[in-house]
């Protein structure tokens, strides 16, 4: 019976338990020496910056390529970046949608685009043999520089996007995430998302598209990754091929920097859900900051890492009140969103609220343990080797080291800037940018008039501070 | 965090299906212990790193009525102490040891994993042995876990319109087979579920006679074996009985459900009973059929896409799909989103024609080349995941298939022909076998039902 073992056996289990785990604690870092990936960067002359790294084993290539092109750009025009991208694929040169995808799909190539507030991404997963690789390099090539933006297919993909935002509107989730960048970022690009309002989709021009893509879509605003099997000869050939019918044109200019929040901000949504999401956030950091990594391993300590972080401890393994509980900070050209977020049973959601708020409270107050700290460069160094293991993993890195601006030796380095991190400089990081007394937050969920008696739908409970 | 891999979502790509693949195979090292436990190890040396899996023949496929939803607890509860560990303790140590870890239910299998760096396999093993036979669960926090467990469950279904039209879809489609309750549970079986159902099925199914370990990574197999003998090898074999699974009976008619929850868009599914590999008329007939789901949706250039989508315009979304390799026999699906001025019924309707489209006329050479060379270049492509490699043996020997299936996989399918496509639609996409369900959206804006249900009880679902 398995669960009714003798004493004798039990004991011997756990002395040997003890002393297996005192093993493992020797190793403090090794892995130091493991090789990280070498990366070389080069311009194209029409102003792209490459970032390639060779791939020998298997016989396929990723490319990603980012353009400044994200809905930070959008303007009054919420959604427009998002559509530009999503209208590549839809008809460039001389190929309507359906022989796009006869190309693509015929010699099994991947092809995606993708736009958060920052860049458009447009990636391609293909085989390194023939025909597949110059076909969908040519199709490639054609989508970035030379989409037709046909009327006709236009509107039957904004007619789908607005299809696709009400489903949106289904999710308690997704309508607490959109209220919660509006209220964190106010009048900053970042506030909208990316996927745009009804309004907006329903009102956007051909030519504001167009022009758009004219504006962006240029060699001097883009970033190039390339991982594959493909010696450097190759790749810059690849690259060549990729972006050369993309005129040089101008980087986009720098975004506008986000104000901090002035007030607390309080949204309550009314939604007919079993459970009630809340989320709380506000202005957090930029890619390169100098706080990034005493506020990564912070958060990685406080929400970041799963199972063992201390909200999770909090909300789901001491008190069962939520599936998931996290927080993060995702960095942006300027700074993003610190977020935390939770989803309970409607009459706990005040309950589960001061709960992670609390946790905040107390986490900027104390800072972490030592133990913690340790604990958290472990896990983070230590599993170093499974973020870099993948083709998928290192394109990725790849471009968001190019587009960021990141030193080369970012990924080099990366161990040894989490290892250096103190206590200390965590809770002054925290301390310095984290602010509970001037969070957003953002409930949705039935219990909404519990939380603030007497709510109108998506009331504004505390004015917001001016900018 | 645990979690349940949910229903077969249609609009994953079909051609990612188990498959391993001559072009890309390295061997995979086959050992079984004395007490059962079969190890299969597949050395892949790119990076320094492991994923490690414990495959348990053990899902919701397996439950009965009245405890569904134990097989899931019970993997919450797999984290929650065992008699050396405290409740977390497994997790704290895989995290400081670096790795990434979960695991996840099915339908038939429940499935555990860390992915590690590859000097730290000893950490799984010595884990993974611990929690199989030696598991605590204790009351208290099987009644805050069970909490957790229904928190989930109003996350993914009862708040999510399209899931929890699967979910009725589900039940209604089947008559008897376990595959019509959701791996999740039922709302009233999680309410009685107690902690000596969870014991019970830790006791019966949990143990190295009906576990399967893969290892795939930088390790050299003989090491893998040696260390796996160390760890698991002093663990009892348990006796297992063959689950009594409740047959399907004959379908005698098409079924039709309205499913009424708060939701913007309406969601079309429709189901035909098909078989699976293990119990189809012809061993061709699974493969054909998973041609058919990649001509009609296997990308962009595909049926649904070109002639509903950007064709007629009639779907905002559709897809279809279907599953050769499951425990029991499944579902053809099709799956759909009406475009903007369409309904749900002319969705439905157009579906029907693109059916009765590849049950009349063989399909086009040029489309099935296509779909082959997407499942070649698919074989290439998967070899950047480590996991998804390990994930493809585990899946098929759970489900007592052979992983040397997957090798054969991209033949065969290369093997079907245009009038075998046309004969497994002729002969499973009928009336009979069909069961369509349609989502109709109720207003988002009243909360008043939602707010009542709360009074009454944790898990009332959504209406």
């Amino acid at each position: 019976m398995c669960v009714e073992r003798q004493s004798d056996r039990i004991d011997r289990a756990a002395r040997r338990l003890t002393a297996w785990l005192a093993g493992t604690l020797l190793f403090t870092s090794p892995l130091l020496a493991q090789a990280t990936p070498e990366i070389q960067t080069w311009n194209t002359d029409n102003g792209t910056r490459v970032l390639f790294v060779a791939a020998p084993e298997i016989p396929m290539v990723d490319v990603r390529l980012v353009f400044a092109a994200g809905s930070a750009r959008d303007g009054e025009r919420s959604g427009l970046a998002s559509m530009t991208a999503a209208m590549l694929s839809e008809g460039a040169g001389d190929w309507d949608a359906d022989a796009i995808a006869d190309r693509l799909d015929g010699v099994g190539a991947v092809l995606s685009t993708d736009v958060d507030r920052d860049m458009a991404t447009v990636a391609l997963r293909t085989l390194t043999r023939q025909p597949a690789f110059d076909t969908a390099v040519d199709t490639f090539a054609t989508l970035i520089a030379r989409p037709t933006f046909a009327p006709g297919e236009l509107e039957r993909v904004r007619q789908n996007r607005l299809v696709a935002l009400r489903q949106e509107d289904e999710s308690p989730r997704s309508v607490g995430q959109k209220a919660l960048y509006r209220a964190v970022f106010g009048s900053h690009p970042y506030a909208s998302d990316p996927s745009g309002t009804p309004e907006s989709i329903a009102d956007l021009k051909r030519a504001e598209l167009a022009d758009f893509h004219a504006r962006h879509y240029v060699g001097s605003n883009a970033v190039l990754a390339i991982v594959g099997a493909l010696d450097r000869a190759g790749a810059e050939a690849l690259a060549r091929r990729l972006v050369s019918g993309l005129p040089s044109g101008e980087p986009a200019a720098p975004l506008p920097p986000v104000p901090e929040l002035a007030d607390a901000i309080l949204k309550s949504i009314d939604f007919p859900s079993s459970q009630t999401t809340v989320l709380a956030g506000q202005p957090g950091m930029r890619r390169g900051d100098p706080d990034y990594f005493a506020l990564h391993v912070g958060n990685h300590i406080l929400g970041g890492s799963g199972l063992v972080s201390i909200l999770m401890d909090e909300i789901r393994e001491k008190r069962g009140l939520s599936y998931s509980t996290y927080s993060y900070f995702l960095p942006l050209a300027q700074p993003g969103p610190f977020l935390m977020s939770l989803q309970t049973r409607n009459d706990q959601a005040e309950q589960a609220r001061a709960v992670m708020l609390d946790t905040l409270k107390r986490f900027i107050d104390q800072g972490p343990t030592e133990e913690e700290l340790t604990a958290a460069r472990k896990n983070i160094t230590g599993g170093f080797p499974l973020k870099i293991a993948s083709n998928s993993n290192i394109v990725q890195y790849l471009a968001v080291i190019g587009f960021y601006d990141l030193p080369l030796d970012y990924l080099d380095r990366f161990r040894e800037r989490i290892e250096s991190v103190t206590a200390e400089q965590i809770r002054d990081a925290f301390a310095r940018r984290v602010h509970p007394e001037r969070l957003a937050i953002v409930t949705v969920g039935a219990s909404s008039t519990q939380v603030e008696a007497g709510s109108a739908t998506e009331q504004v409970s505390l004015a917001r501070g001016t900018h | 965090m645990p979690r349940r891999s949910i229903v077969p979502r249609l609009l994953l790509p079909v051609l990612l299906l188990p498959s391993l693949a001559t072009l890309a195979a390295t061997e995979v090292h086959e050992r079984q212990l004395d007490n059962g436990l079969k190890i299969l190890v597949k050395p892949d040396h790119r990076a320094p790193i492991l994923t490690s899996q414990v495959w348990y023949r053990i899902g919701s496929s397996y439950e009965y009525g009245g405890i569904t939803g134990v097989s899931h607890v019970l993997e919450h509860m797999m984290f929650q102490g065992t008699e050396r560990l405290a409740p977390g303790e497994f997790s704290r140590i895989v995290a400081e040891n670096g790795g990434e870890e979960n695991a996840f239910t099915g339908r038939d299998y429940t499935a555990y994993y860390q992915n590690l760096a590859n000097d730290r396999l000893e950490v799984s093993f010595e884990l993974e042995a611990e929690r199989m036979r030696h598991l605590k669960l204790s009351e208290k926090e099987f009644l805050k876990e069970l909490e957790v467990v229904k928190e989930e469950r109003r996350m993914r279904t009862d708040d999510d319109p399209q899931s929890l039209t699967y979910e009725r879809f589900s039940a209604a489609a089947y008559d008897a087979s376990p595959y019509r309750n959701p791996v999740i549970g039922w709302p009233g079986d999680l309410e009685q579920l107690g902690l000596d159902d969870v014991r019970d099925w830790y006791r019966l199914w949990y143990a190295p006679n009906n576990a399967i370990l893969v290892v795939a990574g930088d390790v050299d197999p003989e090491q893998v074996f040696t260390l796996a003998e160390k760890h698991f090898g002093p663990l009892a074999a348990e006796t297992i009985r063959p689950p009594k699974t409740r047959a399907e009976p004959e379908q005698l008619g098409e079924k039709r459900l309205r499913v009424q929850a708060p939701a913007k868009e309406s969601y079309v599914l429709m189901g035909y009973k098909t078989p699976s590999l293990a119990d189809a008329d012809e061993p061709w007939e699974p493969y054909a059929l998973e041609m058919l789901s990649s001509i009609l949706d296997g990308g962009d250039s595909a049926r649904l896409s070109r002639e509903l989508v950007r064709g007629a315009r009639i779907a905002a979304s559709a897809g279809a799909g279907y599953r050769a390799f499951e425990r029991l026999p499944g579902l053809f699906l099709f799956e759909g989103v009406p475009a903007k001025g369409q309904t749900a019924e002319t969705l439905e309707t157009a579906l029907r024609e693109q059916i009765t489209r590849v049950q009349s006329e063989p399909v086009d050479p040029a489309e099935l080349e296509r779909v082959r060379n997407q499942v070649i270049a698919a074989k290439v492509f998967e070899r950047d995941s480590l996991f998804y490699q390990a994930m493809q043996i585990g899946l098929l020997e759970t489900i007592g298939l052979d992983w040397r299936l997957a090798d054969t996989y991209v033949d065969r399918l290369a093997e079907v022909t245009p009038e075998q496509i046309q004969a497994v639609a002729r002969k499973y996409l009928t009336p009979e076998r069909l069961t369509v369900a349609i989502l109709d959206p109720q207003p988002l804006e009243s909360k008043t039902q939602a707010a009542a249900n709360t009074q009454l009880g944790a898990s009332t679902h959504v209406r």
